[in-house]
């Protein structure tokens, strides 16, 4: 070890002692060189994926002016768009109006604790209505608010059951009471007039 | 903090002596308790106990990183190729299969990439890499261009490697002879495939032949 100067200032020897200040020595690389690909062309004649995702961390944080504009800007439209969209939606829907009465079945036809299935207001709008005590009777759809799987009502579980989730909704509420939905069933308004059950509009509910 | 730029990692593997203290003393980091970043590599373990340490080379153009159909590898400004980032990696091993050196694992448990990532926490900090500081035999040594080339006047460090058609370059040396740097300045890594060493000296192909043209 005699070949090391402890010395700091002898030429040539700089630093070997450990105690030279660390901005003794100018850096030998650019701290914030590009990625080079491993063909070694530069990086305007590489394909455009390359400089989507680059490797180097100073590359890969930085965000060029243009593109946070143009996110920005195309952003904003999309929410003013989806305002319009909502607006729209609320028209048709006013247009639409109350959907028709239509006879489900007869009283007789339903025992206590049964359920029968049937379509409102569209024929592709599958509805289970159940039959919970003598006169107390519910109907949903049977659309699971998740992610509209058909829910199996089981009235000896006090619940409607969505088998491909896991989840279930409360049989006299139709809220939510277990698994990924958060929103209640769709609620079908029934009528009973005489010895028939009516359906006679359809709730939306959210919460 | 960015890693001193006048300080760079070498690897002296002749100094090797196979004592397993980096492997130790990476295995006690808290960031990746209980596994070690750093393999400690037997050449050719029929014929000699001859070991050497496997960091991360750091490469300027990281095979692992090019590889990664995940996004998940990334390298700082300061030219360290760090562990797959946690949220992106999906632990498909192409990064294992890629890189020449044979630096990444896959920690199965946890689902993720780890690799030697020079000790960043300590060198962004200024201190040297934990496998660095217990080296007894300075196999590994962190520090200036200037201190190696005072404490090993007889060798040069050399960051290029040569993988079939693959060249790397790296920013972590490997020292080579003076006399054979000068004529070959990159390692030939898969040359050494072909031959096996017939002695207890282990001598491999990964330069050209030393005793052949070249006076040492």
């Amino acid at each position: 070890m005699s070949r090391v100067d402890a010395r700091v200032d002898t030429p040539g020897r700089e630093g070997l002692t450990g105690t030279a200040p660390a901005n003794l020595y100018t850096p030998v690389v650019d701290t914030e060189d590009i990625t080079v690909a491993p063909d070694g062309r530069p990086m305007d004649e590489q394909p455009r994926w390359r400089r989507d995702f680059p490797i180097d961390v100073p590359e890969d944080l930085y965000v060029a002016r243009r593109d946070f504009m143009k996110f920005m800007v195309l952003t904003s439209l999309a929410f003013t768009a989806g305002q319009f969209w909502i607006v729209a939606q609320n028209w048709l829907r006013r247009r639409r109006g109350v959907p028709e009465l239509k006879r489900i079945a007869g009283i007789a036809d339903l025992p206590v604790g049964g359920a029968l299935t049937f379509v409102y207001p569209q024929d592709t709008d599958r509805c289970v209505l159940i039959r919970l005590e003598a006169d107390v009777l519910v109907a949903y759809s049977q659309q699971c608010t998740h992610l509209s799987c058909a829910v199996i009502p089981q009235a000896e579980r006090n619940r409607l059951y969505c088998p491909c989730h896991e989840g279930a909704f409360d049989l006299r509420s139709g809220r939510p009471i277990a698994g990924p939905p958060n929103r209640p069933l769709t609620r079908v308004v029934l009528d009973v007039r005489g010895q028939d059950i009516y359906a006679t509009g359809i709730e939306l509910r959210t919460v | 903090m960015p890693k001193p730029a006048h300080l760079n990692f070498y690897i002296d593997p002749n100094r090797c002596i196979g004592c397993q203290a980096c492997v130790q003393a990476c295995t006690e980091c808290d960031t990746h308790r209980g596994e070690s970043m750093i393999h400690l590599e037997f050449v050719n373990r029929a014929q000699s106990v001859q070991t050497v340490p496997v960091v991360c080379m750091h490469c300027e153009q990281p095979t692992c990183a090019e590889v990664c159909p995940a996004d998940a590898i990334k390298r700082t400004g300061d030219g360290v190729v760090q562990s797959a980032l946690k949220p992106r990696c999906i632990a498909c091993g192409n990064c294992v299969l890629a890189c020449p050196f044979g630096v990444p694992e896959v920690n199965d448990e946890r689902q993720i990439m780890m690799k030697c990532d020079m000790c960043y926490d300590r060198t962004s900090s200024g201190k040297k890499p934990m496998c660095a500081t217990v080296c007894p035999s300075q196999a590994l040594f962190f520090g200036t261009r200037e201190q190696i080339d005072q404490l090993r006047p007889l060798s040069e460090p050399i960051n290029r490697f040569q993988f079939g058609n693959q060249t790397i370059s790296t920013r972590v040396f490997v020292m080579a002879p003076k006399q054979i740097a000068r004529v070959q300045p990159h390692l030939d890594v898969t040359a050494a495939m072909d031959e096996s060493p017939q002695s207890r000296a282990v001598l491999l192909k990964v330069v050209a032949d030393p005793f052949e043209d070249v006076q040492i």
